[in-house]
């Protein structure tokens, strides 16, 4: 990866508690993986900031390299890698999604 | 672009020789699957480590030639 590209990752990670790199963005998601955890954050009224890597193939493939994870969508809360679509949806399930944003101090919509 | 379910599970018996392997092919394309997969691997390691595991054994194909792999892994 190239340093522009992790430049880049780290700043969205640092301005953005809530960072989702997915495909497609929150109002348009391009696969099902990305739209159902962007699903997830809407329905718990988390703010995100979702990043398309479509729209940028470095960045793509950096994400992945920067996590050391090999599929799209990709979330963070407050810079540390929570997960995929199935670890996403397994917390969400078992309510550790919120847990972890409650112990991240972000806030969402409960019950 | 699309992996054989037995190549899939021929992968993951290779790296995880004590995986019990459960694998359904979503689409009926050989490019979306769901699998579970038991190992003792997995014991103490957390779910991110725990797909890591599997994502390796899958040897770079996760995310190319395999498109979607829903996973769900579980310690015995």
């Amino acid at each position: 990866m190239d340093k522009n590209t992790n430049d880049k990752i780290k700043n969205e990670l640092k301005q953005n508690e809530v960072c989702l790199f997915m495909k497609g963005t929150p109002a348009v998601p391009q696969c099902g993986f990305s739209l159902a955890v962007s699903n997830m954050l809407k329905h718990l009224e988390v703010k995100f900031k979702g990043i398309d890597v479509l729209e940028n193939a470095e960045l793509r493939q950096g994400v992945k390299e920067y996590s050391d994870w090999p599929t799209i969508p990709q979330l963070y809360i407050k810079e540390e890698f929570i997960g995929g679509c199935d670890i996403v949806k397994e917390m969400f399930e078992k309510g550790e999604l919120q847990a972890k944003l409650k112990e991240k101090k972000i806030s969402y919509k409960s019950g | 672009m699309s992996l054989k379910l037995e190549e899939i599970k021929g992968l993951i018996k290779e790296s995880i020789p004590d995986a019990q392997i459960t694998i359904q092919d979503l689409a009926g394309d050989d490019n979306h699957y769901s699998a579970t997969i038991k190992s003792k691997i997995f014991s103490g390691k957390s779910k991110i480590e725990q797909h890591k595991l599997v994502y390796k054994a899958l040897k770079g194909k996760m995310g190319n030639e395999l498109h979607a792999l829903a996973l769900n892994t579980m310690e015995i």
